[in-house]
């Protein structure tokens, strides 16, 4: 036996799960779309994140089965469309998905199938925050979690413009946008991400960012005297790094991967308008001091100007239609 | 399993051959992850298709469904002509040195004794030379022509890697590289282990695929060593427990057997059981067969079971024919002989082969009783679902009952894994509606059947009234008894074998394990294996220590493993001659120099000597078999046979069809294609996202996988001009199906003796009930044949054909 990386401190099935020694709560809210002068709060947790191995997944879906169980949430059952990937793509009722590439590797000759589970990245530097006309609609916590906050969503989908990676679903029922919320319900109090725990060979692990990083190194290690020489980390710089990470036989080749974007960033058009948000969000926000309880500022319901609206429909609409025209 | 899913982690090679570990056992599957992430274990998988497994494979080859024992066969070739075996272990602890009759032989495909009309052999020539002294013959030089070892050379000698290419359709080269692989695990220090599952089984030689990589594991001298092993994973949650416990019509619990007609007494029985050791000093532990037997006839019939009536012996069913396996009832039931039928936990239109026979049979019955947690397609097998279903409801007269029982997590017992654990669970759930425990069912209809009995006589009313039922409610008897009953008491004091004074068990006293059973009546035991399992101690099975001071995955003191609680079979066999480990790093027995030391329980007595007593017990030989004498009715070593349906003729013998001991009922027989007929090979397996039949009931499942489709790979779809993600119909000589394709890089086209090859998969969860959109099983298009030892169903290679198809109209 070779010496073995710090094990993930949560959500591991088998042994069983230690929690977190420290939750979190909305004291911990480092950012809030459309709102500037955040109270930094007085303390800094731990960075987390959750690693997926690619390399050790193997495509079962127990991930997707215990977000749906976890989130309760209600899918519809869809029909085959010449692919194991189901739901067809990530709706507002299905946060996480296994995609399927077949890819024949050009120095080999032998085919590999890459499964990779898609979902939301938490980007320490969020472009759905930064596009979000909606004041506290999307926070940032310091451990690194994004989490949309429905009440104060209205559903304009500049989150989806503001997302690199194309994870954001506006509901058709309820005019709110969706995605994964690293559990942050769980994280909370001390558990880990239900996929995390559900995983059954541990390709999805979940701990403090360092230690996340440590069990790569060891993975990465391990691949590499598979032959395979480009594994590594994908840990975009772009976006500032991401508190969800992916272990990659093909670091060189991110696209391979169900096009995981190869340097993700967010759109020149949405760093542009962060400008105009934010002070339509203070405009929105009127009166609301500085330094308000944040409890307030989570529950209050959505107002936004007609002008925000129309500006975040145009530019919606003409994104939806260049990112989706292949679906 | 002879080994743990937990010792997988000791393993330095894993190859999954015959089954699909990651799709079907994903849970079992992480300590494949483990062994590789933490020891740098390799994994190579041989499959038909690039399935979830070899995603996370070091190598991948290909292999054409029903050719697995000509790679086997191939792989032994290449173990001895290169020296990649165990010498020490081959000469001393196989059958390799023993010397077989004259008269046996292998020519044109078959071995000697066979008979045409009787599709049977005359297996006495496939037997050992017996010396004056009573004991096998042996050479321990491995000169003599006739040893097995010399046997199994020429045996294989034909199967060349070209010859693997030509018949298997896989590259040389890449089975060149496995062997290799392969070969490094002949080292002491170096273990290979074998993960297996249905896809081995459903072939009509399925025992014979099996038997092919346990004779890998032997002259690799991997079998009993941590990290070995021949591997079974058991397809269902609790089908070792079926399996343990005789739910077959051939057996008793424990793997006795049930008496044909041609054994009427119990001495005639006993007479072919002595179970004498074949060589001396050997343990031979089959001769503890009467106290085995006998205690489970105190177990049914208590005190009507006497010496003076043989125990009772005459209440047993005898057999006519070798077994009432399902194909054999279901054919009965064709025919008209079958009037009532009880399914119980069994979806059998979808499970069993040729869908339109199931049908046909099913409504001969006049009364059909279905004992299931969920409503069945076997339930409604009357009900017409359109294309799903086309049968005329107002022609079937057959009567149904469903009567719901609970499942798996509303009630409580134990469920037997695939590594022998049985792991006592509780009940999670309140039973919905009115769903009631099976026993509960059973014990009504028992307890009714015998006021009959009582009230109106019968023919042979003794077994019935007699049977023992002395549970505190008898309308509701509990796990915990039962249990009890299998773990077997004293009936009255049980002496010391070697101090007849020395009282081993009170009478009343659960029995500490079977080697307190005897066979003078003083002790009861319904199922001798499990004995142990909840002695005096109390519920061994619920037991919950998962601490492993060894460090190499024993865990002693989580829950049971049968026999005895030992976690690795053939254990004695990890160490050498002199009774040292064969990888001191991966040390399990160790000789001390009076006893054997070891975190497990050792497979042997504690005290005999390394050298004199050899590791595998229940042989009568002491050894392993590399040639399993007149054990297995397709003969001793495993030789090439094609599917029923293949694509080409056997190279060996092209008049021969199939498995040439297989039985075959005429109806089904005419029922076989030619690849004239229908060109595509066809296989059939699960995928991760269901289970069997049941979760398509469940709408997360249903819509993880919503659909029932086929993969087909990009050149036949090519061919036949079919889109990936369009409907297409496949049919087969006995059924139609539809289905949307998916078309796939992961089948690719096999070259077969200078022919090409297409492979047609068919995943088997859908069918017409549940919440996932209506479908169909592969079993509509299946042949009705099994394997010649057990009559395991030929699933996995089988013909069709395939053709685009219009959509599904909109409803």
């Amino acid at each position: 036996m070779s010496d073995t990386a710090p094990q993930p401190k949560t959500a591991v099935s088998n042994p069983p799960v230690q929690p977190l020694e420290v939750g979190f709560d909305a004291r911990d809210v480092v950012r809030i779309s459309a709102t500037s002068d955040v109270p930094q709060p007085e303390r800094q947790l731990d960075k987390l994140a959750k690693l997926i191995d690619i390399s050790k997944c193997i495509g079962c879906k127990a991930c997707q089965s215990a977000c749906i169980e976890w989130n309760d949430t209600h899918p519809d059952i869809e029909t085959n469309i010449g692919s194991y990937q189901n739901p067809h793509d990530l709706n507002p009722q299905m946060f996480t998905l296994m995609r399927f590439s077949e890819w024949v590797n050009p120095e080999t000759d032998n085919l590999e199938w890459l499964i990779r589970k898609d979902g939301c990245m938490h980007c320490e530097d969020p472009g759905c925050l930064k596009a979000c006309p909606a004041p506290g609609a999307i926070v940032q916590y310091s451990n690194g979690i994004v989490d949309f906050i429905h009440e104060n969503c209205i559903g304009c989908g500049y989150c989806v413009t503001g997302c690199p990676f194309d994870i954001p679903r506006i509901s058709q029922v309820d005019h709110k946008s969706y995605k994964c919320t690293l559990c942050s319900d769980r994280v909370a109090v001390g558990q880990g991400p239900a996929c995390a725990k559900a995983c059954p060979t541990q390709a999805i692990v979940f701990g403090t960012k360092a230690d996340m990083i440590a069990h790569a190194d060891e993975r990465i290690a391990d691949l590499k005297s598979r032959g395979y020489d480009n594994a590594g980390l994908y840990d975009p710089q772009g976006v500032g790094g991401t508190h969800v990470m992916y272990v990659l036989q093909h670091a060189d080749k991110p696209s391979i991967y169900s096009d995981l974007p190869d340097n993700p960033r967010i759109s020149p058009i949405v760093e542009g308008w962060k400008g105009v948000t934010k002070t339509a969000g203070l405009a929105v926000m009127g009166i609301a001091a500085v330094g308000a309880a944040l409890h307030g500022l989570f529950s209050r319901g959505n107002r936004v100007t007609e002008e925000d609206t129309e500006e975040a429909e145009a530019l919606v609409e003409s994104d939806l239609h260049d990112r989706r025209g292949d679906v | 399993m002879t080994n743990s899913w937990t010792d997988i982690k000791n393993t330095d090679l894993v190859i999954v051959m015959g089954g699909n570990a990651a799709e079907a056992h994903p849970c079992g599957f992480k300590w494949v992850t483990e062994a590789k992430a933490h020891r740098g274990a390799r994994l190579i998988v041989v499959d038909p298709r690039y399935n979830r497994t070899a995603a996370v494979s070091d190598y991948y080859a290909p292999i054409r469904p029903g050719s697995d024992i000509v790679f086997l066969m191939g792989l032994i070739r290449w173990l001895i002509e290169n020296d990649k075996v165990n010498r020490e272990y081959v000469t001393n602890y196989t059958n390799a040195t023993f010397l077989v009759k004259d008269e046996f032989g292998w020519s044109d495909g078959l071995f000697t004794g066979y008979d045409e009309e009787k599709r049977d052999f005359d297996r006495s020539s496939w037997d050992y030379k017996i010396g004056e002294d009573g004991f096998a013959q042996v050479d321990m030089t491995l000169s003599d022509p006739r040893c097995v070892w010399n046997l199994l050379k020429s045996h294989v000698d034909v199967y060349t890697p070209e010859f693997v290419e030509d018949i298997c359709g896989t590259p040389k080269d890449k089975f060149l590289h496995i062997c290799e692989m392969i070969g490094e695990c002949s080292a002491p220090d170096k273990v290979m282990t074998s993960m297996y599952a249905l896809g081995w089984t459903q072939h009509s030689k399925g025992a014979q695929n099996i038997r092919g990589m346990a004779m890998v594991q032997l002259i690799l001298g991997n079998m009993g060593m941590p990290g070995g092993g021949m591997n079974a994973l058991r397809g269902h949650s609790n089908i070792q427990g079926l399996t343990d416990i005789g739910l077959m019509s051939n057996l008793i619990p424990g793997y006795l057997n049930i008496p044909t007609e041609k054994e009427p007494d119990y001495a005639t029985y006993m007479s072919t059981r002595n179970f004498k050791p074949l060589r001396p000093n050997q343990t031979s532990y089959w001769q503890n067969y009467p106290k085995f037997m006998v205690s489970f006839m105190k177990a049914m019939w208590g005190d009507a079971a006497t010496a003076e009536n043989d125990w009772a012996y005459h209440y047993l069913p005898k057999l006519d024919v070798p077994t009432y396996d399902a194909m054999r009832m279901f054919e009965l039931m064709k025919q008209g002989h079958v009037n009532i039928y009880f399914f119980q936990g069994f979806n059998a239109l979808l499970s069993f082969p040729n869908r339109a026979k199931m049908t046909e049979a099913f409504s001969k019955l006049k009364l059909m009783v279905v004992m299931d947690p969920l409503a069945t397609e076997t339930s409604h097998f009357w009900e017409n679902h359109g294309i799903y279903n086309e049968v005329d409801p107002a022609s079937i007269q057959t009567e149904v009952l469903e009567l719901p029982t609970t499942c798996f997590a509303e009630d409580e017992g134990a469920l037997v894994n695939s590594g022998r654990w049985l792991q006592w669970h509780w009940a999670g759930a309140t039973p919905p509606g009115e769903a009631k425990y099976d026993t509960w069912i059973m014990a009504q209809i028992f307890l009714r059947v015998r006021k009959l009995y009582e009230e109106e006589g019968g023919v042979f009313p003794d077994p019935i009234l007699n049977l023992t039922w002395d549970y505190a409610n008898p309308d509701d008897p509990t796990p915990a008894e039962l249990a009890r009953e299998m773990n077997g008491r004293a009936l009255q004091p049980v002496y010391d074998t070697t101090d007849p004074t020395k009282v081993l068990v009170e009478a009343g006293k659960q029995v500490l394990n079977f080697s307190q059973l005897r066979d003078d009546g003083s002790t009861m035991c319904a199922c001798w294996i499990y004995s142990g399992s909840w002695n005096e101690d109390g519920n061994n099975m619920a037991r919950r220590d998962n601490s492993d001071p060894s460090g190499i995955g024993i865990y002693a003191n989580w829950t049971f493993a049968w026999p005895l609680n030992r976690r690795i079979l053939y254990n004695r066999a990890s160490a050498d001659m002199q009774g040292r480990p064969w990888d001191p790093a991966r040390a399990l027995m160790t000789w001390n120099g009076e006893r054997w030391e070891s975190p497990d329980v050792p497979d042997i007595s504690p005290t005999a000597k390394p050298g004199d007593v050899m590791p595998f017990i229940m042989n009568a030989e002491g050894t392993s078999r590399l040639f399993a004498r007149g054990m297995m009715r397709d003969g001793p070593f495993p030789t090439h046979m094609e599917p029923f349906e293949s694509p080409v003729a056997n190279i060996f013998n092209p008049k021969m069809r199939g498995n040439p001991a297989s039985r075959v009922f005429v109806d089904d027989a005419e029922q076989f294609a030619t690849s004239e007929e229908f060109p595509l090979v066809a296989t059939s397996y699960r995928l991760t996202e269901h289970f069997h039949y049941w979760t398509k009931h469940n709408p997360v499942n249903s819509t993880l996988q919503p659909q029932f489709f086929v993969e087909i790979s990009e050149e036949l779809a090519a061919e036949k001009g079919i889109a990936n993600g369009s409907r297409v119909r496949v049919w087969s000589k006995r059924g139609e199906v539809w289905a949307k394709a998916v078309v796939t890089k992961r089948i690719r086209p096999l070259t077969v003796r200078g022919k090409t090859v297409h492979v047609v998969g068919i995943p088997l969860h859908w069918g017409f009930m549940g919440a996932a959109r209506k479908g169909f099983g592969p079993n509509s298009l299946t042949p009705v044949v099994g394997d010649a030892n057990v009559e395991t169903p030929e699933f996995k290679a089988f013909l069709v054909n395939v053709e685009p198809a219009e959509e599904e109209p909109v409803a």
